[in-house]
């Protein structure tokens, strides 16, 4: 089920974890201009997922960023029946995407039915823009 | 009188808990008070909710002539290490009253550049706000 | 309550056995590694803390693997989970947290060597990385605080009065010093010249190339009375690793080990953070005696076998205090061995604080005074004291603190 948000209350923005978000910074930057972006080592090939200041296989601190493709599968998901923030009203799932490049993602699904999710189902990015200063990446169907 | 307050950035209050409510409810009545043990009578501050002497929970507030002498003092002169809404430079006291413990405040009528260790002061309380008093000091029977 | 103290008696008959106690030698530190000390360091505390790391690891000659423990400062914003999955460690057996700010910092190394010698770890990271200079500076409070009442009862007894920054709840404690033992802002002076001396050799300190004397200290500004500007440590960005490994590992490493002859912590009665002022005294440092008085219990060293010391100074008057503490003069002689400089510099009686320190190197909450120790061990510090046998580090002050002492 997509999330339906309570207007009057602030949506929990990525922006408040401020130390570790720096590493996210491109990844956020990416998600405004409608992209989902991953971290690459430039090194080694291996995806910093989530980001990182360095690769944990080569330990070196040189990375790229590349667009994903956006389509993936449910890995898994939960259904919040209730709700753990005021701005979120229940029920509504977060799912685990599995991107076609591999890594994993959380998020929120659009237009799918809670009877309808499953494991391995297949997906692919949209963009919601749930407040003035914050767009999210959810999934939707293929197609 | 000697600080200057910036109502735009309002002075942040003490945190009441249930062990120094008593020193704040006075500070609001204009009367200082002090915690006294009950059963041993060890005068205790800062508040706290067992006396270090004979660990009895037993406590009650008990009325402070408020008369002592400066401590220790700090001037706060560059603005940007105190507080952004009280005007440097204030100082910063500890005054030791007659009751032999030790209060952290500021002071009323006398300029930072006056200050001195052992200069005899008295209580006085400072409404700066609708629901904020300090207690404050002030040069003895000034 | 205080008569132990102010009688500077220790009772030795309520401490463990000295035969119980494990850590003497049994751990040495076998590897350091530091960022550069900036005042802009442009990434996440993250990313130096594992630059950091891998330094250290390096320095050690081990291999990432080898990694098995993690200390972390309660105020680190990072934490061994992310730094993991950064550097490839693949397991840790061990992490602990240390407390109370620079407090914290020898602290680490007890944590560190107390599980190596329990046997629970054998190659232990004790770390601190803090963008301190372009971030949220410690001095100040932020421009205009969103809380209206302070976050515990002693921030709210003290914060209404303006009393908000560290430099002003340490001038509180020099106001009585100063005051009891009639000692000028000159005398004071001294400390601060001659941290600067010794940074003025090593190129890695932020006041590298910028020497002071004794009349600026005396007509720079004021910041609270009675610190001026250069009784203040340097507002830095950077990160410091230490590794302890357990002594026997450390025979087959890279590096000459420091190894940790005894590392002691002290927390006294009637103590506040930073605040402290309603003890019966309030010119000394309860927390650095008792600290210091384990110390030299459990290693059998009395202070006149230190040869160099690295006393953690925040602000300049915890220099001429510690000495007093930890027993190298009387109480109230602090300020008469350092007037002049000539007992704490570079060949004086007790060389101190050999980097530069946070009065003049970086301020790293305490770590790179243990990476400075350590390179006095290896005979490989930027004013090296000569055959350097035991070496002395403390921690943060005003505070719960902690101690070590290292030997080669």
């Amino acid at each position: 089920m997509s999330v339906e948000y309570n207007a009057d209350q602030k949506i929990p923005h990525p922006a408040m974890w401020g130390v570790l978000y720096k590493s996210s910074t491109p990844f956020w930057d990416g998600v405004k201009e409608k992209r989902v972006m991953l971290q690459r080592c430039k090194s080694c090939g291996y995806w910093l997922n989530p980001p990182r200041p360095m690769c944990p296989k080569c330990r070196s601190q040189e990375s790229e960023w590349v667009a994903a493709k956006g389509t993936g599968k449910i890995y898994s998901w939960v259904t919040f029946n209730e709700s753990p923030h005021s701005a979120f009203k229940t029920p509504y799932e977060a799912v685990l995407v599995e991107l076609d490049e591999g890594p994993r993602i959380v998020s929120n699904v659009v237009g799918i039915n809670s009877d309808e999710l499953e494991i391995g189902m297949p997906v692919e990015v949209t963009f919601e823009d749930v407040a003035e200063d914050l767009t999210l990446p959810k999934f939707k169907k293929v197609g | 009188m000697v600080m200057e307050y910036n109502p735009k950035i309002p002075t942040l209050r003490p945190y009441i808990d249930p062990d120094n409510q008593g020193f704040w409810d006075g500070v609001r009545e204009h009367r200082l008070v002090i915690q006294k043990c009950k059963d041993c009578g060890l005068v205790i501050h800062r508040p706290r909710p067992m006396c270090p002497r004979c660990l009895s929970t037993e406590r009650e507030w008990t009325p402070s002539m408020g008369k002592g002498v400066i401590y220790a003092y700090v001037n706060v002169i560059y603005q940007n290490a105190g507080y952004p809404g009280i005007k440097a430079p204030y100082s910063v006291v500890v005054v030791e009253i007659t009751e032999g413990v030790r209060i952290l405040a500021n002071l009323y009528d006398i300029e930072p550049e006056g200050v001195r260790i052992g200069t005899p002061v008295e209580i006085c309380f400072d409404d700066i706000a609708d629901d904020l008093t300090l207690p404050k000091f002030k040069r003895l029977n000034s | 309550m205080f008569d132990e103290y102010l009688a500077r008696r220790y009772r030795t008959t309520t401490r463990p056995k000295k035969e119980h106690y494990l850590v003497k030698d049994s751990a040495a530190i076998v590897g350091i590694g530091a960022t550069e000390f900036s005042k802009d360091s442009g990434r996440s505390e993250l990313q130096m803390v594992c630059e950091a790391v891998k330094a250290a690891v390096d320095d050690a000659g081990l291999q990432m693997e080898e990694i098995d423990g993690f200390v972390r400062f309660e105020m680190d914003y990072t934490d061994e989970m992310h730094i993991c999955s950064s550097l490839g460690i693949p397991k840790l057996t061990y992490f602990a947290e240390c407390g109370w700010g620079g407090g914290a910092s020898c602290s680490t190394i007890v944590h560190a060597a107390a599980a190596i010698a329990a046997g629970v770890a054998e190659c232990i990271v004790c770390y601190r990385g803090m963008n301190e200079a372009s971030g949220r500076r410690y001095g100040r409070i932020p421009g205009t605080p969103s809380i209206m009442t302070a976050p515990r009862d002693h921030f709210g007894s003290i914060l209404p009065f303006g009393h908000c920054t560290p430099p002003g709840w340490v001038a509180m404690f020099a106001s009585r010093y100063l005051h009891e033992f009639d000692a000028t802002a000159e005398d004071l002076a001294w400390v601060s010249v001659v941290c600067r001396e010794h940074a003025n050799r090593n190129p890695n300190a932020i006041f590298y190339d910028r020497p002071l004397t004794v009349q600026e200290c005396v007509e720079a500004r004021m910041i609270i009375e009675p610190l001026r500007l250069y009784d203040c440590c340097v507002d830095t960005d950077g990160a410091v690793a230490i590794i302890v490994a357990s002594a026997e590992k450390a025979k087959k490493l890279k590096q000459k080990p420091a190894y940790i002859v005894g590392a002691t912590q002290g927390n006294a009665t009637e103590g506040e953070l930073m605040t402290s002022y309603y003890r019966p005294v309030i010119s000394g440092l309860p927390e650095a005696w008792y600290t210091g008085q384990e110390l030299w219990r459990v290693t059998g060293a009395i202070p006149s076998d230190v040869n160099v010391a690295q006393f953690y100074d925040a602000f300049s008057p915890l220099i001429p205090m510690q000495l007093e503490e930890y027993g190298f003069c009387d109480r109230g002689k602090g300020m008469d061995f350092c007037r002049g400089g000539d007992r704490i510099r570079l060949g004086g009686e007790l060389p101190c604080n050999t980097s530069g320190s946070h009065l003049s190197e970086a301020y790293l909450h305490g770590m790179n005074l243990i990476a400075e120790a350590v390179r006095q061990i290896r005979g490989t510090s930027t004013a090296q004291v000569k055959n350097a046998e035991l070496s002395l580090v403390t921690g943060g002050l005003g505070i719960p603190t902690s101690a070590i002492l290292l030997r080669n």
